[in-house]
């Protein structure tokens, strides 16, 4: 069984169908990227994952779990995490605070014994804080941990939003752009951490990406999207030369 | 009958509201920030009027003071947003609240120390007259505020849809860089919005001062306005005037068909209930933020 | 210079960062144990008043600095827990129960309130909670049979194991109370900051999206605030009452709710030395104008003037400074002096700069 499987997924906002009818499936242990023109519905399908949004028809499946049936806050609980387009970061926190939120999904504590915070309360932040510090060390945070994100610079922020992600120790993580506004030496880094996180910590990487490099680099399969719909899907040489691909990109040769 | 006079009292007290609701929503529509001393720009707006034309004062014919006091309350609402609320620029709105709500306190501390706390009222030509319709008896003062309320909303409402101006304000609200972009010049739109905001409190200043008394402390009627404002859904000018009404309405029933104390509850509970069954105002449509 | 070095993540992990500040703070604590006896009775009321104060700050500090809601109704939940400490105390329930009780009921009813005002936004919020403090007014009227209404209701004297506690009879034990809650409270606080829901909290505050993203029930998260919140205006509100010794419908006002939000604003939002330091602005200004006012007076050889609005006026004009020059309050200000004798003579001005952005709607059609 597929680890997360879109079955039939469409969404409309008022007149404008944003995903229509799309089915694909990410199996365990690969990188899938979604690639498309602007407004394809690449973000979109993302947020359905989140739950942000809701579906008109179609089911979304994550290990075993009926996405459509839980509240947004519940997918993290399943493990997934995901990074945003424009950075959604806790701007006035710091580095080591916004990662430390990203464990809120292993608390075990409740509110009596966070207000005493109780032994066992300060056994559970120190394995938090132990796990965090991996993640810093993974990802070359350590220069920022104490810096608040108000100040940091875009490209530390964009790193900071995948630390994050990945201090929830998901299954799957979703990478919206990763590499977008990154420079060219930001963005080779980037390309050698998605294939450290799915290599060493076994991690699933479903992402949207603009960057063909990035995306023929680190990708098992990409799927090609265009107004919603499905375009191709393939190994990414398949995809590029698909001719309804450099179709929707290029236009039509007359 | 009885009824019928109840209602365009209360019509007339709304359109105060109203006007002072427009205030807010003008603001709000071009800037996206609340100005909560709009209240006391009208309370000011009034007693700068009061200060032109009253006798024990200096003076001046009212036709003449009116539109010094506009000019000044326009001048004083430009310069207010020069040098306090342009340093404001990409703070919270929540931030901008609580800085008007201080502009306020000090507003009324200068109104309290230049004309006193003792209420006042405006020497206006409609002081006194009665119009006649039929076996209607109305005060000339109440019929003003409604004629000129309803045309000042008018006035509002086309400038913001049909002018170029108009737009270019819409624009600047929702991404003031991307309207940068376009050639909108962002400052000088927001200063224009607060010298008008400052011009249409003066007039629901004089209208109210010329139909009751104002003192220092009836700024604070802004908090009911922009009950008002959000009543009638923040982001429409018409709304911000059926808001007003609707207010304005429903203060002398409650009290005539409840009992007396409910004049004061009856606004806010309204407010309440609609902020929960139509947290976007009763006129206006959801908005949800995109990720 | 001070440098601390971090060898160990219980640094992280204790409320203070060393043994240098922690005896800053027991300094502080044992400052205020021994001020009964340095200073008179009057002096002793106004400091107790300042830490009810900073108790309610706490209180809407939980709520506004630190989960991004503001509130403009706290005076109802003062007034909440004020009358419901008083009736049960009346109704024969010892003080001792009936004080956490109070606070208790007005957490619960702010639960209760906080879920159709979930749905409200940033200035939505602000004015729903408006209209509700200018409501809690007429309701007080209303339930007069409970409430006294108008006519209001005296505090009667409180007994703490065995020692009568009362504001004028016995300045010191009333004092000692006040600050035994206080210090209690502030523990708490520090504790939820250090843990998941505190920290939850703040990813609420900064962004509620991505708070979702990483498993945090936004709403129930909002609501825990709102209790908590409310509780502590609650315990606040109860000593509030019994300090006043009389209170009616108007002493909690909707301007005491301004009044609260704007000390937090100039004492610092998102910090618990926030409460305290706009608890000191709130207590002490009125004292400072009163003596700058004889002073002028006998200065300029007048008379003593009353000015009414005055002190309403000078606090505007402070939190407009305090807004447009140190939006961090006096904490950010407090921050700034200290990193600099810190660091001297290496600090720099941008040090604390924040980044200005061009504002985006959140309205979208």
């Amino acid at each position: 069984m597929s680890l997360l499987e879109l079955e039939n997924v469409t969404l409309k906002f008022g007149g404008l169908t944003a995903v229509d009818n799309l089915s694909f499936s990410v199996e365990e242990g690969e990188v899938f990227a979604i690639v498309g023109p602007n407004g394809a519905g690449k973000s979109t399908v993302f947020n359905l994952i989140s739950r942000f949004y809701t579906p008109v028809t179609g089911s979304i499946r994550f290990d075993g779990h009926d996405l459509l049936k839980e509240k947004s806050s519940r997918v993290a609980d399943f493990g997934v995490a995901r990074t945003f387009q424009n950075i959604e970061l806790f701007e006035q926190a710091t580095v080591l605070e916004n990662l430390l939120v990203g464990r809120h999904r292993h608390r075990g504590s409740n509110f009596l014994t966070e207000l005493f915070f109780t032994p066992s309360v300060r056994k559970q932040e120190l394995q938090s804080r132990h796990f965090v510090e991996e993640i810093i060390d993974f990802l070359d945070l350590q220069a920022y941990r104490e810096k608040r994100i108000a100040g940091l610079p875009y490209g530390v922020r964009k790193v900071v939003e995948v630390a994050r992600a990945l201090a929830t120790d998901p299954k799957l993580l979703l990478l919206d752009e990763p590499a977008s506004g990154l420079s060219v030496e930001e963005t080779t880094d980037m390309r050698w951490w998605i294939d450290d996180i799915r290599r060493q910590m076994g991690i699933t990487v479903l992402m949207v990406e603009h960057d063909m490099g990035l995306v023929s680099g680190v990708s098992d399969r990409v799927l090609a999207m265009a107004d919603g719909a499905r375009l191709a899907l393939g190994t990414p040489t398949e995809v590029q030369s698909d001719p309804a691909v450099i179709e929707a990109y290029l236009g039509k040769a007359s | 009958m009885d009824i019928l006079q109840l209602l365009i009292s209360g019509l007339a007290n709304g359109c105060v509201y109203g006007l002072i609701a427009l205030g807010f929503v003008l603001i709000y529509k071009a800037t996206e920030a609340v100005n909560f001393a709009q209240g006391d720009f009208m309370m000011l707006g009034a007693f700068v009027t009061i200060g032109l034309t009253n006798a024990n004062y200096m003076g001046l014919p009212f036709w003449i003071a009116v539109p010094i006091s506009i000019a000044i309350m326009a001048l004083l609402g430009y310069l207010l947003d020069r040098f306090v609320i342009r340093f404001m620029f990409g703070e919270s709105q929540t931030a901008v609240v609580i800085l008007t709500i201080a502009l306020g306190f000090v507003i009324r501390f200068f109104a309290g120390v230049i004309w006193g706390h003792e209420p006042q009222s405006l020497q206006s030509p409609f002081a006194g007259k009665e119009v006649a319709f039929g076996g209607l008896v109305l005060g000339m003062e109440d019929v003003a505020v409604i004629v000129v309320t309803i045309l000042l909303t008018w006035g509002l409402y086309e400038f913001f849809n049909r002018t170029k101006l108009g737009l270019a304000m819409q624009g600047a609200s929702q991404n003031q860089l991307a309207a940068y972009y376009m050639g909108v010049p962002v400052k000088r739109v927001q200063g224009f919005i607060w010298a008008l905001a400052g011009g249409v409190a003066c007039i629901a200043g004089i209208l109210f001062a010329a139909k009751g008394a104002v003192d220092p402390n009836t700024g604070l009627m802004g908090i009911k306005a922009f009950a008002a404002a959000v009543i009638g859904g923040f982001g429409s000018l018409p709304g911000a005037l059926a808001g007003g009404l609707i207010v304005g309405v429903i203060e002398p029933f409650a009290s005539r068909y409840i009992a007396a104390g409910y004049s004061q509850v009856a606004p806010y509970a309204l407010l309440l209930a609609v902020l929960i069954f139509r947290p976007h105002g009763l006129f206006s449509q959801v908005r949800v933020k995109k990720v | 210079m001070r440098i601390i070095f971090k060898t160990d993540y219980m640094q992280d992990l204790r409320p203070w960062k060393d043994g240098y500040q922690l005896s800053l703070y027991l300094l502080l604590i044992a400052a205020a144990i021994v001020a009964p006896f340095v200073f008179d009775a009057f002096f002793l009321g106004e400091l107790t008043n300042v830490l009810i104060w900073a108790l309610a700050g706490l209180g809407l500090m939980v709520l506004t600095g630190h989960t991004g809601q503001a509130s403009l109704g706290h005076a109802a939940f003062l007034a909440l827990g004020c009358y419901a400490n008083i009736i049960l105390v009346e109704a024969g329930v010892p003080f001792l129960i009936a004080f956490p009780l109070a606070g208790i009921i007005t957490g619960l009813v702010g639960m209760v309130i906080a879920i159709p005002a979930l749905r409200l936004h940033g200035i939505y919020l602000a004015i729903a909670t408006m209209a509700m403090s200018i409501l809690a007014d007429d309701i007080i009227v209303l339930t007069e049979h409970w409430t006294g209404g108008v006519g209001g209701k005296y505090a009667p004297p409180v007994n703490v194991f065995g020692i009568d506690v009362d504001r004028w009879g016995t300045p010191k034990a009333f004092y000692y109370l006040v600050l035994g809650v206080t210090i209690l409270v502030t523990l708490g606080y520090i504790n939820l900051l250090r843990s998941p829901l505190g920290r939850s909290f703040i990813a609420v505050r900064d962004s509620e999206v991505s708070a979702q993203a990483m498993g945090i029930d936004v709403a129930r998260t909002k609501a825990i605030s709102f209790g908590i919140s409310c509780a502590v205006t609650g315990l606040a509100g109860a000593l509030m009452g019994l300090f006043a010794g009389a209170f009616n419908n108007e002493t909690f006002s909707v301007v005491i709710s301004i009044q609260l939000l704007m000390m937090i604003v100039i004492g610092g939002l998102g910090s618990i030395h926030g409460a305290f330091f706009g608890a000191i602005i709130i207590g002490f200004l009125p004292q400072f104008l009163s003596i700058s006012k004889e002073w002028v007076g006998a200065l300029v050889g007048g008379s003593n003037v009353a000015i009414p609005g005055l002190e309403f006026g000078i606090f505007g004009m402070i939190l407009i400074m305090f807004i447009l020059f140190e939006p961090m309050g006096i904490y950010g200000r407090w921050l700034k002096i200290r990193t600099w004798f810190e660091l001297f003579p290496f600090y720099r001005k941008d040090m604390f700069k924040r980044q200005k952005s061009y504002l985006k709607t959140e309205r979208l059609r």
